[in-house]
């Protein structure tokens, strides 16, 4: 790739050639924007399989003697139902959230964003793609090796998953097949970390400081720091579980187990080591789904507000500190493991702590909303429902986060319902706002915004059918995993409210469909997108749409301003782009 | 001039939202103030259970506040702030303003936090009393076992290679050691009311958890660990036991049951077994 030396304004280069060959145009790219969209496309796929999972779940939980076509035996079994209840953790959480905000609108937009003409380095980035993509295919093999998919769950909880066949189904080949998948996914991830980190750093166009920098670049690039500090740790776990399984260690299984009456041949390992590694990954992995979600959040409001966005340092740092808090939280997934309870005092206090720069970010995002001129486009409605699903779903962790209350929440759908709220939905409807706000940038074309607000209309109000009714059942005790509630007197009056949140389900997943049309459909069909059809004023609206090969077209933008200068009073034009030299800036009449 | 008047339609749009964020708010509220049987919990049945549903309804008091006036002002902001061919105000924010909710949070959430230690430490913190009655629980896949001393008050040695179900030793208790002859194994867990209990937790296979919502306690059944965990029931009673860590294919399976009994009833549940043994 060009250097990007240049000493500022804009200078012309020749435009980088462009390859010709399909497969070096669009399978093994070293194009930033084509990677971005093979991430997107992959987590497209994967949010696919995982909410087909999750209905199939649903279903289960409601008629579990129902006969289904698909599977052996006709009625589902127990360790089915777990399956499911791995692959859909599974997949959502590592196919879907940490790939489509990051590895798609990351790394579509965050060169674009900080005028950049692609990654730090690009080979490295088809690299992170393909091992990624391999990872895919590695969990989506272990639905039909021998023993079917795992059933220890997307936390992977030694020794169940430790022990190999006799422990359970699924828990020889298929957990096999999960850790390795994993491990190529921290692989990919940490790969691609470096080059957010690098890119960020090194290739920021004339003029573009940081406290210029889009608020979702802050996002990207907080998000790599987490990525390359926690997959790291999480890969060296996956490494130490496959030699317990597959060469006879014993780094997480303690002597003297006996399954199903057999001795197991293992002795000194910890079960808590597990956790302790797999939660120093899995809570800032949290950060990792939502903190480019809250990027995109505070940008679109900030757009179709047309207001800068209020408070942008303290937003930027509320980031950084999220960012921070975020390593030192994770023991709170263990307030009853039997780790020692003053730990579980002071991960308390840590985890209280990290409310107070969530809380920030939702008072400013309120704040940039106050005294707007808002616009009610579909990026617009999704962003407005993140802020009001990330409410919902934050303030239930005060409850979790303290170990006393934690006690009787443990392990309900409680839980469930807070991590859905706040990590999984307002995470997606983080990438659907961006979706829609940057679908015409990408391909050129805008998507079709009746079918975008419906969409809208049945994904917030379904979440909200589907989610808040479970907090509730978990208050009465709903346990969570659960494939069979029968066994169980106090569950059965819970059944009605799972067969209300079963519909809503099944309805929320149909939904999705006009989201799917309405994609396919716009890509072929959609009107033209000009330059900048939203009026808004980072860099990637000073380019084509799409963007040509180099980003730029052959010249190099500088910036002048920060990044949300609407509705500055004197200025004739509702929104100063940051790439305007300061005297083609309009004036009011 | 570029600014677009965009605001057809947007009333309904802005009317629609924050209608539904106002039901949402209702809903919600109602559900928590009414009571309704499948978004309550049982009453606890000990004093740090009971201290426990306080901290509770004080971070719901907390949490309910700020969910209130964060979703309402999220929906009037959008129903007053829609296009309506106005201005935007233009303004960057207010370091005032930030320092005032950045300080208010802090005091809120630490302070909460810090007065929900109370009931975590009588848990946790301090062991059972000397006398405390002690109960072994042993989780394997997927029953529980409790495991009573017996007479001499001393539990026999575990052996994992003498673990035998089919003989009627799922525990393993070692044929050799004089104190385990007489030990008292159950499929349900029996303690007197207002007596303090002492449970052993462990597991002799995967994670397992001892749940009972009465209690308000969960504790994980760590293999290779012996887990303390202590209570004193107030209520005479029977109460559901469940296992909450997922631990196989038989996981929802995995149940038993707490009896609260009378002091007498107590001596004779103990006589009974020892007569059995």
């Amino acid at each position: 790739m060009s250097s990007h030396a240049h000493t500022g304004g804009s200078t012309v280069h020749a435009p980088m050639a462009e390859p010709s060959g399909f497969i070096r145009k669009y399978i093994f790219s070293v194009d930033h924007k084509v990677i971005g969209i093979q991430y997107f496309l992959l987590a497209l796929t994967a949010v696919v399989i995982g909410i087909v999972l999750s209905l199939l779940m649903r279903f289960h939980l409601v008629w579990p003697n129902a006969t289904l076509p698909f599977v052996s035996g006709g009625q589902m079994s127990q360790e089915q139902y777990l399956a499911l209840v791995t692959m859909h953790g599974t997949i959502m959480v590592f196919f879907v959230l940490t790939t489509a905000p990051q590895g798609g609108f990351g790394n579509y937009f965050l060169p674009i964003q900080i005028g950049a003409p692609d990654m730090a380095f690009p080979r490295l980035n088809m690299l992170s793609f393909w091992v990624t993509f391999l990872a895919f295919v590695c969990i989506i093999a272990a639905f039909v090796v021998p023993g079917g998919a795992p059933i220890s769950g997307w936390t992977g909880y030694t020794p169940l998953s430790g022990l190999g066949e006799i422990s359970g189904p699924g828990e020889g080949w298929g957990q096999t097949l999960w850790i390795v998948s994993i491990s190529l996914f921290c692989l990919a991830s940490l790969l691609g970390a470096l080059n957010f980190i690098a890119t960020t750093i090194d290739l920021r166009a004339p003029g573009m400081s940081l406290m210029r920098m889009p608020l979702t670049v802050w996002g990207w690039f907080v998000t790599a720091i987490l990525g390359l500090l926690a997959f790291g740790v999480l890969l060296a776990g996956g490494i130490l579980l496959l030699l317990d399984r597959s060469a006879g260690t014993s780094f997480f299984i303690p002597a003297g187990l006996v399954v199903n009456d057999q001795l197991q041949p293992h002795s000194g390992g910890s079960p808590l080591l597990w956790q302790h590694l797999f939660w120093f990954f899995g809570h800032p992995e949290v950060y990792i789904a939502i903190l480019p979600g809250m990027g995109v959040a505070s940008h679109v409001l900030s757009t179709f507000a047309r207001k800068p966005v209020y408070g942008y340092r303290a937003m930027a740092y509320a980031i950084c500190a999220i960012g921070f808090l975020g390593f030192m939280v994770w023991g709170h997934h263990m307030f009853v493991s039997g780790m020692s309870p003053y730990s579980g005092f002071a991960f308390s206090v840590l985890t209280m702590s990290i409310g107070v720069p969530s809380a920030i970010k939702t008072f400013n995002w309120l704040g940039t909303l106050w005294g707007g001129k808002i616009q009610f486009k579909t990026p617009m409605l999704f962003a407005l429902g993140f802020v009001s699903l990330f409410v919902s779903g934050g303030l239930s962790g005060l409850f979790l986060a303290q170990p006393a209350v934690d006690n009787m929440l443990h392990a309900t759908y409680y839980v469930v319902a807070h991590f859905h709220l706040v990590m999984g939905v307002a995470a997606i409807f983080g990438i659907f706002a961006a979706t829609y706000f940057w679908f015409p940038k990408m391909f050129g074309r805008m998507m079709n915004e009746p079918l975008g607000k419906i969409h809208f209309w049945f994904t917030f109000v379904g979440a909200y059918c589907i989610f808040m009714p479970m907090h509730f059942i978990g208050i009465a005790g709903g346990i969570r995993r659960y494939a069979d509630a029968s066994a169980v007197g106090f569950l059965a009056h819970l059944q009605p409210v799972h067969q209300f949140m079963t519909i809503a389900a099944f309805i929320t997943g149909a939904a999705q469909l006009f989201f799917l049309f309405n994609f396919f459909y716009s890509l072929k069909f959609g009107p033209k997108a000009s330059k900048n059809p939203w009026n808004a004023t980072t860099l990637e609206w000073d380019t084509d749409s799409p963007p040509p090969m180099d980003n730029f077209g052959g010249h190099y933008p500088s910036v002048y301003r920060g990044p949300y200068e609407f509705s500055v009073p004197g200025a004739g034009d509702d929104f100063i782009p940051q790439w305007l030299e300061p005297s083609q800036v309009a004036r009011a009449k | 001039m570029r600014i677009s008047k965009r605001n057809s339609g947007s009333a309904a749009t802005a009317a629609l939202l924050s209608l539904i964020i106002v039901v949402l708010v209702v809903a919600t509220v109602y559900v928590f103030a009414s009571n309704l049987p499948w978004a309550v919990r049982p009453a606890p049945i000990t004093s740090v259970g009971a201290e426990i549903d306080h901290q509770y309804g004080l971070t719901l008091a907390v949490a309910g506040t700020v969910f209130i006036l964060s979703q309402l002002g999220l929906a009037f902001a959008v129903f007053k702030f829609r296009d309506h061919g106005q201005k935007a105000h233009f303004t960057r924010g207010s370091n005032t303003l930030e320092a005032i909710w950045t300080t208010a949070t802090i005091v809120l959430f630490l302070g909460l936090g810090l007065m929900g230690h109370k009931a975590w430490a009588e848990v946790r913190f301090t062991p059972a009393a000397p006398d405390a009655i002690q109960v072994e629980v042993t989780g394997n896949q997927f029953v529980f076992n409790f495991r009573y001393p017996g007479p001499d008050g001393k539990f026999g040695k575990l052996d994992p290679k003498q673990i035998s179900a089919s003989t009627g030793n799922p525990l393993g208790i070692d044929a050799n050691d004089p104190a385990g002859k007489d030990d008292i194994v159950v499929p349900t867990l029996t303690v007197p009311v207002n007596h303090e209990v002492n449970l052993l937790i462990r597991s002799q296979d995967v994670i397992h958890n001892f749940y009972v919502r009465e209690l308000r306690i969960q504790q994980d059944a760590m293999p290779g660990m012996v887990i303390p965990l202590h209570f004193t029931a107030n209520t005479i009673g029977q109460y559901e036991v469940v296992c909450t860590q997922l631990c196989g294919l038989g996981h929802s399976r995995m149940h038993s049951y707490l009896n609260v009994v009378s002091d007498a009833d107590y001596d004779a549940f103990l006589k009974q077994q020892a007569a059995g043994q």
